[in-house]
């Protein structure tokens, strides 16, 4: 599904946080957004998911314009988002997290797909573990999981290798491009990590609020 | 939703279970008000349909309708029989039912009485035959079921109103044989053993002479308690003494010194034909006669009016820890829309929508509350159950256990109001939350 970002401006007050931020990503595409921290990636991301409404500027997928009124649908129904932190359900173990994901999301529940995934990711010794018990690495391929089993049409990430060592982010980035390679996912990866920018066909670098050229 | 709110309500174990706890206790101490208040005024509206008025000796008229109706406590003295003949001819009375206490079959009541006391209960024989002679017995539908009487066995009664478990007070000369079983009435009837009042005098030395079956020989501790400050035991043979020269006998007891003597009556039930009968006849045995009237009505508000004004405080205290449970809920859930904020902004994130958050708090606090409501009524039942086998009087009320009544209904709809009420504040800062700036600050 395509992403398409045009002139996305975010501001606070006289502070623009986002400025005129344009670009588009075809079905299928993988792409990186590089920038330190504090260049604007986290509120770009908000602003795609529907999550932060922009001063000015459209996002669309596909053909519907993503905005703050239709943001719950649309994450629900065509996104799959993984988080630096914020990854999985505290209260529930691992394949909990992964059926809730489904059901919020699709509705249903396919514990074959979650069982599948969980083994394609290698995690599925820890499918009863609650996510206090993972470590770091574990953490984030559980979380990466949760995003795939809703099979979404867009797959975002935000600085998924940001706490992983040189391995496990060759790792990582293997795991999120085939896995997207394989569902046919627009995928979208939102990082500081200048490791990973060999591993992508395309690469936007966002600095102070504008993408550079 | 649910599977969430059972999974954030099991991570916390120990705070759950302290909420659930506080509203079980609530719920029970209200469960077990409202029952016992409603079944108790429930079965004393019951047995004291048809009886307008009930001739005894003088003493507390609470107890004359306690021990005449509800079959509860020791009578207050005898009346001469020759009243029931005098009631029965006035034009005002429909129907003057005698009563004759004193025995008991394995702590059943046996009364001694005529066919006017099934035309009062509106009862029929379910099986066998109504009684005609005297040492016949007709038993209620819950005595036969507890003692499994069948037609024709034959029983001995007791002297005493309670059971006798030493045994040593039993009337062995004069067996009774059962004749028929009533049909069930949930009526007091239904815990009786009727007999001909001449079975009740006969087992009490009418026929055989006093002499051989002395009361005096008898330990009444049973009936020497006291009652509204009266002791019924000098209560009743001060009444004896007016009524006859019978001296010695327990209150309850037919006491005859000898066949020449007028017999005597425990009490009278009496149903008026007309409204004129409700003026006069009170007033005429109040003043005219050593014995007194009393009105069931008037008696039975007056019980429970007594027992209001305590059910009342009770209720108070209960209702107080059910707010105290919907503000622990309160508590919990606040702290933890603070600690889960991460994870339901990650909810929001995967395109849960607002209502939806807020509804899995809600759910929080509704499902405490309906574990709280099912443990606290179990509870109460079970509670129930013991007292019914622990306390003879709640027994003998027909106390009923495992019922739910419109009244539980509302009670427990009101406490799952509590527990969504408690959680609607937290479940409110759920909703306004701003995942956005969760995730920022994350």
């Amino acid at each position: 599904m395509q992403l398409a970002v045009e002139g996305v401006r975010v501001a606070y007050g006289a502070h623009a946080v986002l400025n005129d931020v344009t670009f588009t990503l075809e079905p299928c595409a993988k792409a990186l957004l590089l920038g330190p921290s504090g260049s604007g990636k986290s509120t770009l991301l908000n602003v795609i998911c529907g999550l932060q409404t922009p001063n000015a500027g459209t996002v669309h997928l596909g053909d519907q314009q993503v905005s703050a009124g239709n943001g719950d649908t649309i994450r629900r129904s065509a996104m799959g988002i993984v988080f630096q932190t914020l990854r999985l359900v505290s209260a529930l173990d691992v394949r909990a997290n992964l059926l809730l994901a489904q059901k919020v999301q699709t509705g249903a529940r396919d514990e074959a797909l979650v069982e599948r995934t969980l083994e394609q990711l290698n995690i599925a010794h820890r499918a009863s573990s609650r996510p206090h018990e993972l470590s770091q690495g574990e953490a984030q391929r559980a979380a990466i999981a949760r995003a795939l089993v809703v099979k979404p049409s867009l797959l975002i990430a935000d600085e998924p290798t940001s706490a992983l060592d040189n391995a496990n982010t060759q790792k990582v980035a293997d795991l999120l491009l085939g896995l997207a390679d394989k569902a046919g996912t627009t995928l979208l990866v939102a990082t500081h990590d200048e490791r990973l920018k060999t591993h992508f066909e395309q690469s936007m670098v966002l600095e102070k609020g504008r993408l550079a050229a | 939703m649910i599977s969430l709110a059972l999974a954030y309500l099991k991570d916390r174990p120990l705070t759950t279970a302290l909420n659930v706890l506080l509203l079980a206790i609530s719920v029970a101490m209200l469960v077990l008000l409202m029952q016992l208040g409603n079944q108790a005024s429930e079965r004393l509206e019951r047995d004291a349909r048809g009886v307008d008025l009930v001739v005894g000796a003088k003493g507390s008229p609470l107890q004359l309708i306690l021990s005449s109706i509800f079959h509860v406590d020791q009578p207050t003295g005898n009346v001469p029989f020759s009243s029931l003949a005098l009631l029965r001819r006035d034009p005002a009375v429909a129907r003057a039912v005698p009563l004759a206490l004193g025995d008991n079959f394995v702590g059943y009541r046996i009364v001694g009485t005529d066919e006017s006391f099934a035309d009062l209960y509106n009862t029929s024989i379910a099986t066998g035959r109504a009684f005609s002679e005297p040492f016949e017995a007709v038993l209620g539908a819950d005595v036969a079921a507890q003692t499994r009487a069948q037609l024709g066995q034959r029983f001995v009664g007791s002297h005493g109103l309670v059971e006798d478990e030493t045994g040593d007070h039993s009337h062995d000369s004069e067996p009774y044989e059962v004749v028929g079983i009533l049909e069930p009435t949930g009526t007091v009837a239904d815990r009786l053993i009727l007999t001909p009042y001449e079975s009740v005098w006969n087992v009490h030395g009418i026929e055989h002479g006093h002499d051989e079956h002395d009361h005096d020989e008898h330990d009444h501790d049973e009936d020497g308690h006291d009652h509204d400050g009266h002791n019924h035991t000098d209560e009743s043979k001060s009444d004896s003494d007016a009524m006859s020269p019978a001296r010695g006998a327990s209150p309850g007891i037919l006491q005859v010194e000898s066949a020449t003597l007028d017999p005597e009556l425990t009490s009278i039930l009496v149903s008026y034909r007309n409204a004129s009968g409700a003026i006069r006849i009170p007033a005429l045995i109040n003043r005219q006669t050593q014995m007194q009237s009393a009105v069931p009505a008037n008696e039975t508000a007056r019980l429970l009016e007594l027992l209001g004004a305590s059910i009342s405080g009770l209720r108070v205290f209960a209702w107080l820890l059910a707010i105290t449970g919907g503000l622990a809920i309160f508590v919990a859930l606040l702290n933890m829309a603070r600690s889960r904020e991460g994870d339901l902004a990650l909810l929001r994130v995967m395109g849960m929508s607002r209502v939806q958050v807020f509804a899995t708090v809600i759910m929080e606090g509704i499902i405490t509350a309906m574990l709280g409501a099912g443990f606290g009524w179990l509870a109460a039942q079970t509670l129930m159950m013991a007292a019914r086998a622990g306390i003879a009087t709640l027994d003998d009320l027909g106390l009923k256990v495992w019922q739910f009544g419109s009244g539980e209904a509302v009670l427990l709809i009101a406490v799952l109001g509590i527990g969504a009420l408690a959680a609607a504040i937290p479940a409110w800062r759920v909703y306004t939350m701003d995942p956005a700036r969760v995730l920022a600050r994350s």
